[in-house]
């Protein structure tokens, strides 16, 4: 699966003013996106799904040309057949769960159709929410929104699957085991994932490729496969130290005084 | 038992006028709570002028506009032999006018309560802006919406100044229970009077406690 994205945007609100100019491409089926907050990895994703245009540049997904500004193309979010996992699963608060993850698949303004129903019905029994079917959203436990929110995002099969903080609504034991489960989504849908991310053990679990952003720009792009030959131990500890010592200095850079020190 | 006549008359009128306001209201609520336009602001004050300026004033403007020789009623009455002064239509409009501020500033409000990530959701999972907007903006806003148009039902009902302007007060085909009331106190009626206000009242408080409701439970929820 190939992932290649060069984009500029520029966000202006008032006198602040945001430059993003990001370009990398992925060919692993597990891309990690890092950097603080404010570094414009999330502005990236959502350049990908089509939530934001991009001044210009290309998104290619998997083959397809999603973006191009000089080809012409922006194929609107509708068409572009990616999943999106909102950081706070952006459920639709007046549909049940069932209601929600046959909400894609509703093509009329009427009831699904009954091979969709079963379609519901089968995903719901993979996500081990069938019991939920007649909850809605507020009723529900964190871990179960995911698998919700999740069910939804998969029920079209997407050709990716976007995740921006997948974890960080969640406390840290909840966070171990959905992060087993997504690997799992991954294996049984065979979808590639992006994952953006603040957390390095995000980074150990899904970096096949770490591509690493700070103030709008692509820092550093680092794919396993290369930099970890058999030889090389402990490549995990070094991506993760490495992720967590950009993270604390980039963290650190914000705060410090204009004046300097 | 009194002449009820004007109370269906008002009912009618109000219902009419509520469904006219309630389509430009959600238009144009809908415009000003989603778009970032030039001119945005002092569209939302044009549109909620109504609200403050005296209703005779409003009703003068529509005579000007609506009258048999005002930009459009000249128009419609030397194309379709039509006038809106003094007929029930007439009374709608200026009914119309008066209510709909409380419908549009209600709607916008709602629709700005609709976090735009919801709608984004539903964009990337396949829907287009129509679709966007009935199976996600309008259900969600619907709370809001429904408290403006009984609001915007009750001013309707109540409208006096605007309504006699554009409308006059013919008994039978444009007196209002509003200026039932008026006339049945000028006559020296008050068993008349005391009906109609009696009426009006508990309807009011009924749609005033509803609409509180609806509105204390919007914020509960969600």
């Amino acid at each position: 699966m190939r992932l290649e994205v060069d984009i500029k945007k520029t966000l202006q609100s008032g006198n602040r003013r945001f430059e993003l100019e990001a370009a990398f491409s992925s060919q692993d089926d597990l891309t990690v996106i890092f950097g603080a907050s404010g570094s414009g990895k999330s502005l990236t994703i959502q350049a990908i799904a089509g939530l934001v245009t991009p001044e210009q540049g290309r998104i290619v997904v998997g083959g397809e040309t999603l973006f191009d500004d000089q080809q012409g193309v922006n194929l609107p979010a509708r068409k572009r057949g990616v999943g999106y996992l909102f950081q706070d699963y952006a459920l639709f608060p007046h549909l049940t769960v069932r209601e929600n993850i046959g909400y894609p698949l509703k093509k009329g303004w009427f009831a699904l159709s009954p091979d969709d129903r079963q379609e519901v019905t089968e995903i719901m029994a993979a996500f081990e929410i069938s019991h939920l079917g007649a909850s809605y959203p507020a009723e529900l436990s964190g871990g179960q929104r995911q698998r919700v929110a999740l069910a939804r995002a998969m029920i079209k099969k997407p050709s990716i699957l976007l995740l921006d903080e997948p974890f960080s609504a969640l406390d840290s034991m909840l966070r171990h085991r959905m992060r087993m489960e997504l690997l799992e989504i991954r294996q049984r849908f065979a979808v590639p994932l992006v994952v953006i991310t603040h957390d390095p053990a995000d980074v150990e679990v899904f970096g096949d490729t770490l591509v690493i952003f700070a103030n709008g720009r692509v820092e550093e792009v680092s794919s396993r496969k290369k930099s970890a030959t058999p030889e090389s131990e402990g490549w995990r500890e070094k991506v993760c130290w490495r992720a967590q010592w950009k993270k604390e200095n980039l963290g650190a850079q914000r705060f410090v005084p204009v004046a300097g020190i | 038992m009194p002449d009820l006549t004007p109370l269906w008359l008002t009912l009618r009128i109000a219902a009419c006028a509520t469904v006219l306001a309630f389509g430009f209201a959600v238009a144009f609520a809908w415009l000003t709570a989603r778009f970032n336009f030039w001119g945005r602001d002092f569209l939302d004050a044009v549109l909620t002028l109504p609200l403050v300026m005296p209703p005779t004033v409003l009703g003068y403007y529509l005579i000007v506009v609506w009258g048999r020789n005002g930009w459009l009623g000249g128009w419609l009455n030397a194309h379709f032999g039509i006038s809106l002064m003094f007929t029930w239509q007439g009374a709608v409009l200026a009914a119309t006018v008066v209510s709909f501020p409380l419908l549009f500033k209600s709607a916008r409000a709602a629709f700005e309560g609709v976090s735009t990530e919801y709608e984004q959701a539903a964009r990337i999972l396949g829907d287009n802006e129509l679709r966007v907007f009935f199976r996600i903006t309008l259900p969600l806003a619907a709370r809001g919406l429904l408290a403006g148009t009984m609001l915007a039902f009750a001013r309707a009902m109540g409208d006096f100044g605007a309504t006699l302007m554009v409308a006059g007060n013919i008994e039978g085909k444009t007196q209002t229970a509003a200026m039932a009331v008026f006339d049945a106190v000028q006559a020296g009626d008050y068993a008349l009077a005391n009906t109609l206000v009696a009426i009006m009242s508990v309807v009011c408080v009924t749609i005033l406690v509803m609409t509180n409701r609806l509105a204390s439970r919007g914020r509960a929820g969600r």
